[in-house]
């Protein structure tokens, strides 16, 4: 990563029409908290011919991997061709999705629920993603936990599918071919986090013609085929292009961080952080990491929480201690 | 069986002529007509019901996305776990040469081959796009289990059937000489299917050959189907099935609900053919031997994966484990494991409880029991997720079957009843030629002392 530098600091070059392009380009890696990988030619003693952009002498600066702010030329400043076209079996290119989520911050406000019912067109009362009230031990306080699916590294419910119907992109995302699945579940018996969803029936989703047209299997969200597994899918509308999927932009206390493993880069929206320092420093950990499922998903234990724990639940519920 | 003389089915002594027609298939009596009436009603209430799931979707079960396996995964481990018996009577008792298993045999097949077959459709019922069957076939993962379960099902079918036609061969033709007693077309069938049967030397030679390399061949098949699908449960993390017992136990517990199947199937044809003379007490009390042995091994498997799960008493485990003894599932787990396991075992080890009606009503408490202990198997594990159950609607919580998916399986065990019923009407449920043959060279009755 040494010849690589990231984009997500602001740039001050000058006001050359492509230059403003790009600043565009930066600034969506900035919001989304997606470093853009440019080569830099003065670090890679190679220049890729007719590659250079903007105006020769206009200064840019940019954030190293190490954190220290410096100053290149911009017509030394290379775009990493990048496709986001959509090739179903493989992931975005040069990317490894991760997910950070903050259980300090949680509050139980359920927006992350409602934006991905909305983003997914699921019936308000589904969503892929869940919160649950968690107890890990009798005289411990109870905490709020967000669970979408984990995007397993060695993922049991790939490992079991009968007919390839649901696969690991390169990207790191778990994904489903809905027009494939069977409708056998045993991916959802086989995931211990019990991510999966089934579409029981259609009359379960009620779709207007609208919904339809703007869904697209693999490019935004599941197309709620009757009879098959659906799930979490990190909103590929959104992270194919750089943005963050909608339960961390929805999430009014910054829970979710969303990044890149590669750039080891995640953003909530209001801050950027490094990964690999957040994980260290505020001891993450993975849920049930003894499984040997290496999810992809990452929590930061409730310690000095945000908010006090309020439980809207009048009845109280049947609860299973971890 | 080579040692035996040649058997010359064209020319049959007076005797040998009055029991080749008495264990010939009959027309169904009153009783009959009823029975297969009953059936087809059920059948058709489970015809019905999937029609209505296959136009509304699984929505119309009370599967939802934690309890996402419910009685139709039950039922086909049920069907799986009965087809076994297939393999204990027709091949083990062959190899190790148990002389008074010949009546039983062809019961045992046809047992087999119905239970394997519906195994196969209970399947596709279960499955959200029945439509993508071919999928299986398309694009077959070898990495997974259902593949597995796939391959083994269908090899052990194909090999059942085998082992149920081959020695049908020498009947078919017998029948087909029987002008008098069938009618033309099945006659003419009888003489198809027969496939050219000459009886001669070299015929029985081959025949008696491919059968013996088929019962070979169907043992470890017969070990596999059932141990494939136990791992359906036992390659997951769920608490109560991430168990390394789960191969032997699922296994034993086939042994068992099979033998039971043949023993309540003998006692029925029994009384309805009257086939007292061939179907003797004897083979009642050494049926009912092997089952309480089949049953103490059950019972072993069972205090191996309760008792070692009950002793840590890990979380989740030991509250899936509290709500089988003394939950919501505990009145039908005890039924299940006293009337269908401690019962049997009780009354079996006495001579008096292998009479065969005391072994006839045992042997249904053991398959009844059988079915609810898969229900136990299925249920109550995935009712019991790491991540817990939380605000769901509270149908969802629960899991209780809705009256498509009893008529569902009403109409499969019907289905399988029926096929059973076909095949006694159509072919000899006890091997003719092997009967003959037994009473020229050797009678029965004078070999039952010294088998038992």
């Amino acid at each position: 990563m040494d010849n690589e530098l990231n984009g997500h600091e602001a740039h001050e070059s000058q006001d050359t029409h492509e230059a403003s392009n790009r600043r565009n380009f930066l600034r969506l890696g900035l919001s989304s908290g997606l470093g853009i990988g440019l080569g830099a030619a003065a670090t890679m003693g190679l220049m890729a011919e007719g590659d250079s952009k903007g105006s020769a002498g206009s200064k840019v600066k940019l954030m190293s991997p190490d954190g220290k702010i410096v100053e290149v030329d911009s017509d030394q400043i290379v775009d990493i061709p990048r496709s986001v076209e959509l090739v179903v079996r493989e992931g975005v290119p040069n990317r490894k999705f991760v997910m950070v989520i903050d259980l300090s911050r949680c509050k139980n406000a359920r927006k992350c629920k409602n934006a991905c019912s909305k983003m997914h067109y699921l019936p308000p009362e589904r969503s892929y993603i869940k919160v649950e009230k968690m107890q890990d031990a009798e005289k411990t306080a109870p905490y709020w936990m967000p669970t979408p699916c984990f995007h397993c590294d060695n993922p049991p419910c790939v490992k079991v599918c009968p007919v390839d119907a649901t696969f690991k992109t390169s990207d790191g995302i778990v994904s489903i071919d809905n027009t494939r699945c069977i409708g056998c579940r045993f991916c959802m018996v086989a995931c211990p986090y019990s991510a999966r969803i089934f579409n029981w029936g259609t009359e379960l989703y009620a779709l207007n013609d609208e919904q339809k047209e703007a869904i697209k299997p693999h490019e935004s969200c599941s197309p709620h085929l009757r009879g098959t597994v659906e799930k979490c899918d990190f909103c590929p509308n959104h992270t194919r292009h750089d943005k963050l999927p909608d339960c961390v932009k929805a999430c009014p206390n910054g829970v979710f961080y969303f990044g890149d493993e590669l750039d080891d880069t995640v953003s909530n929206g209001d801050e950027t952080l490094r990964l690999s320092k957040l994980l260290k420093d505020k001891s993450a950990y993975r849920y049930l990491e003894d499984l040997g499922t290496k999810p992809r998903v990452y929590y930061l234990p409730p310690v000095n929480r945000l908010f006090p724990f309020v439980d809207p639940n009048e009845h109280p519920e049947k609860e299973h201690h971890e | 069986m080579n040692k035996k003389e040649f058997l010359n089915l064209d020319q049959l002594d007076d005797k040998q002529e009055r029991l080749a027609s008495e264990l010939m298939p009959t027309k169904f009596g009153m009783v009959g007509k009823l029975w297969v009436g009953i059936l087809l009603v059920f059948i058709a209430l489970g015809l019905v019901a999937y029609y209505q799931q296959m136009s509304r979707g699984l929505i119309v079960t009370d599967m939802r996305d934690f309890s996402s396996w419910g009685i139709y995964i039950s039922n086909f481990v049920f069907f799986v776990a009965i087809s076994l018996v297939g393999s204990l009577v027709a091949a083990i008792l062959k190899l190790v040469d148990v002389p008074w298993r010949t009546p039983l045999t062809r019961i045992a097949e046809v047992i087999a081959v119905s239970a394997i077959a519906f195994a196969g459709l209970i399947i596709i019922v279960d499955m959200g796009r029945p439509d993508r069957f071919w999928h299986i076939f398309a694009y077959g993962r070898i990495q997974s289990p259902i593949i597995w379960d796939v391959i083994v099902i269908t090899t052990y079918l194909t090999i059942s059937v085998l082992l149920l036609f081959l020695p049908l061969l020498p009947d078919l033709a017998l029948m087909s000489k029987r002008s008098a007693r069938f009618s033309k077309m099945q006659l003419k069938i009888y003489g198809l299917l027969s496939m050219g049967w000459k009886g001669t030397k070299e015929q029985y030679a081959i025949l008696n050959r491919s059968t013996k390399i088929l019962a070979v061949l169907i043992i470890p098949l017969a070990l596999s189907i059932h141990t494939v699908t136990s791992w359906l449960f036992a390659t997951t993390f769920r608490v109560g099935w991430d168990s390394t017992n789960f191969g032997p136990y699922f296994v034993s517990g086939a042994f068992m609900v099979g033998c039971a199947g043949v023993i309540a199937a003998m006692y029925v044809l029994r009384e309805r053919y009257h086939l007292h003379e061939h179907i003797k007490d004897m083979h009642f009390d050494n049926m009912g031997k092997f089952l309480v042995l089949l049953s103490l091994i059950y019972l072993y498997f069972n205090v191996n994966e309760y008792l070692v799960t009950g002793y840590k008493m890990k979380n989740v485990e030991g509250e899936h484990l509290m709500e089988l003894f003394a939950g919501s599932f505990a009145p039908m787990f005890w039924l299940v494991q006293i009337f269908g396991m401690i019962l049997p075992i009780g009354v079996l080890l006495f001579r008096k409880g292998r009479k065969p009606l005391p072994l006839f009503v045992t042997a249904m408490f053991v398959i009844v029991g059988a079915w609810f202990k898969r229900y136990l198997i299925v249920t109550p594990t995935l009712l019991h997720p790491f991540i817990p159950m939380q605000n769901l609607p509270e149908q969802w919580m629960h899991y209780t079957p809705t009256w498509q998916e009893w008529s569902i399986t009403a109409g499969s065990l019907a289905g399988s009843l029926m096929v059973i019923t076909l095949l006694i009407r159509y072919f000899p449920i006890l091997p003719i030629w092997e009967m003959i043959e037994e009473q020229h060279v050797a009678p029965v009755s004078s070999l039952s002392e010294e088998a038992v």
